[in-house]
């Protein structure tokens, strides 16, 4: 057809796919910074509450470790200290569209306005909340500074490690991001979901390193959790700036990343082409 | 070349049954009833490019359904449609870049950011050349003069206002087909016709094609030569607007205006109205030429006019003779079935 479109002529090529899609990130991930540091006083009591679970593991674990003459299989004080402060800041990497909001997302209407754009609403997900991070670490930073005068954590990372976590905290990003639009894509099959959410919930508490760190887990527990997803999510990610890995750990930990981040991809397309056909829209 | 092409569409929701009480409840537990909801029933229509086509039909008809079929939210249960070459439920880039789908007291714009971030959201999102996209956000905005809005955040604007910016996003990608589901829905007349008048424009400008569902009957008026009207989801009429009076109506109206308003006209019709000199009378259809030649020769008429019913009267007669045809239909004897 060659109807004319408007008083106004196309002027301009489309981009290309690859530079559509980064403009496409970068745009919505402003966007979240915009609607997030409009929020900062919110996000801030979110965050200082968020400090109060860590802190109270740092408190029980290093009084367990004082008890037991110091350490506890290897961990100090000031390592349980380091463990946790820089758990606070992977806790914030780990925040992505919840579950929970599905339901929200499809009585609203919201999904069916994703529905209509040319572009997959995971990479909405992906591109918002990777924008909320930027302003997650700048809240964050005071926060670090201040448990780290009052807990003194023993730290001191090697470049490597470095490298190793600023990769790893986005891959944890990333994983989760796509297990949790897995997990709540089940709204499209069922409303109440929210037992499912809880155990989900449960199990990541207990095997990704954020109730206790991996290493002080019964030999058959940290077995169980190498081989689920919510290592890579929680306990590698701190693991790469606190313990002592050689690189070949760090890499093949970057590498068991990339591996669940392609298998949640996989998923998460396999599962949206069967639900959104269930799919029902109805009054929205 | 056809912008819409619908084929015996259809579309089936299975909803869960359960009756009152703590019994029904507990049954429900190992026993799970459901029955269907033909909320679409064999649908068959196109549309033209630049066509204007109001679709018509009572709460429940299967309006919004079919229009999210052909948005591609929803996939049929049987039948086929095409919208601009392409099957809407594989949602392929080329066909949601081409279309937009307006939903009244519906939002799609950034809640917390000004309209005009959403609007940058938007380019991005459809990957309109920033040229392009600057032109078309420029004269939207100018034509539905929302340039002191744009500024604001989309949660300060009244939902007229918020309705304008919606409309100006849903069309900042130049769509080439239009679904407008209920577009003027809960805003004040002024904003009603504000609206009409500019996606009439868009429409006369642009050459797209829209498909508009609507409860008040001035949107129709304004922007439809034809509709299609449906019920319980079946086509009842499909034609022009003005043809849908001559079909259906069975009367027509005569207004006149006399000098002297003493005059006696119930020999002519029914009088439905009186007003000083001026005079309204309903009258079978096939007589109106007649009477009204009858009261120009009798009487000394300083204006005639002769009308089809409100076409809210024309649309209520519509559906009622679907409710009838559809009782007919229940009621009709069933035919023996096989034995043996």
């Amino acid at each position: 057809m060659s109807a004319t479109t408007s008083a106004v002529g196309p002027s301009g090529s489309a981009p290309s796919a690859i530079r559509g899609m980064l403009d496409f990130y970068a745009t919505v991930a402003r966007a979240g910074v915009q609607e997030q540091f409009q929020y900062r006083a919110a996000n801030y009591l979110y965050m200082v509450g968020m400090v109060v679970e860590p802190v109270i593991y740092l408190v029980v674990w290093s009084t367990v470790a004082a008890a037991n003459g110091g350490e506890l299989r290897g961990f100090t004080a000031g390592d349980f200290a380091a463990y946790y402060i820089v758990w606070t800041l992977v806790r914030n990497m780990n925040i992505v569209f919840t579950p929970f909001g599905w339901e929200h997302r499809i009585r609203e209407g919201q999904l069916s306005g994703m529905l209509l754009r040319p572009v997959h609403p995971i990479h909405y997900d992906l591109a918002y909340f990777a924008g909320w991070k930027v302003v997650a670490i700048t809240l964050w930073i005071p926060i670090a500074v201040v448990l780290s005068l009052v807990f003194r954590p023993t730290l001191s990372p090697t470049l490597p490690q470095v490298l190793a976590f600023l990769l790893a905290i986005w891959g944890a990003y990333v994983i989760r991001t796509m297990l949790l639009f897995v997990l709540g894509m089940v709204t499209l099959w069922t409303t109440r979901v929210t037992a499912l959410f809880e155990l989900y919930f449960t199990a990541e508490l207990l095997l990704s390193g954020r109730l206790v760190p991996l290493d002080l887990l019964p030999t058959w527990a940290q077995r169980v959790a190498d081989v689920l997803p919510f290592r890579w999510t929680f306990g590698f990610p701190i693991e790469t700036l606190v313990a002592d890995l050689s690189s070949a750990e760090l890499v093949a930990g970057l590498g068991m990343q990339v591996l669940w981040s392609a298998i949640g991809w996989g998923l998460a397309m396999w599962i949206w082409r069967r639900g959104i056909r269930r799919y029902a829209a109805v009054g929205n | 070349m056809t912008d819409v092409v619908v084929e015996d569409l259809r579309r089936v929701f299975r909803v869960p049954v359960r009756e009152a009480g703590l019994g029904a409840a507990v049954r429900s537990l190992y026993r799970r009833e459901h029955r269907e909801v033909r909320a679409v029933e064999g649908l068959s229509f196109r549309i033209a490019p630049g066509e204007v086509v109001g679709f018509l039909g009572p709460n429940g008809a299967g309006k919004t359904t079919t229009l999210k079929m052909l948005a591609g939210l929803l996939h049929p249960s049987d039948g086929s449609a095409r919208v601009l070459g392409h099957e809407p439920w594989r949602r392929e880039r080329d066909f949601l870049s081409r279309i937009t789908l307006v939903m009244g007291n519906r939002n799609q714009l950034q809640w917390d950011l000004p309209v005009v971030d959403s609007f940058e959201m938007n380019r991005a999102i459809f990957r309109i050349p920033r040229p392009e996209f600057e032109a078309a956000r420029d004269e939207l905005v100018d034509l539905l003069e929302i340039g002191d809005l744009v500024t604001k955040p989309v949660r300060n604007l009244s939902l007229g206002e918020r309705m304008k910016a919606e409309i100006v996003g849903a069309l900042l990608h130049r769509p080439q087909v239009m679904f407008l589901d209920e577009p003027t829905i809960g805003l004040d007349v002024t904003m009603q016709k504000r609206i009409r008048t500019f996606l009439g424009e868009y429409n006369r400008r642009s050459g797209a094609s829209v498909m508009l569902t609507s409860h008040y009957m001035a949107d129709v008026l304004a922007l439809c030569e034809r509709v299609i009207v449906i019920h319980h989801g079946r086509i009842l009429y499909d034609g022009a607007l003005s043809g849908l009076a001559d079909r259906v109506a069975a009367s027509k109206t005569i207004t006149v205006r006399l000098p002297d308003g003493r005059v006696e006209l119930s020999g002519y019709g029914h009088v439905l109205a009186r007003d000083g000199g001026r005079v309204t009378i309903e009258v079978p259809r096939t007589d109106a030429s007649r009477v009204a030649a009858r009261l120009l020769n009798e009487h000394e008429v300083s204006d005639l006019t002769i009308e089809d019913p409100p076409l809210e009267d024309v649309i209520e007669r519509v559906f009622s003779d679907g409710d009838a045809a559809a009782a007919e239909a229940a009621t009709a004897p069933v035919p023996p079935g096989p034995t043996g």
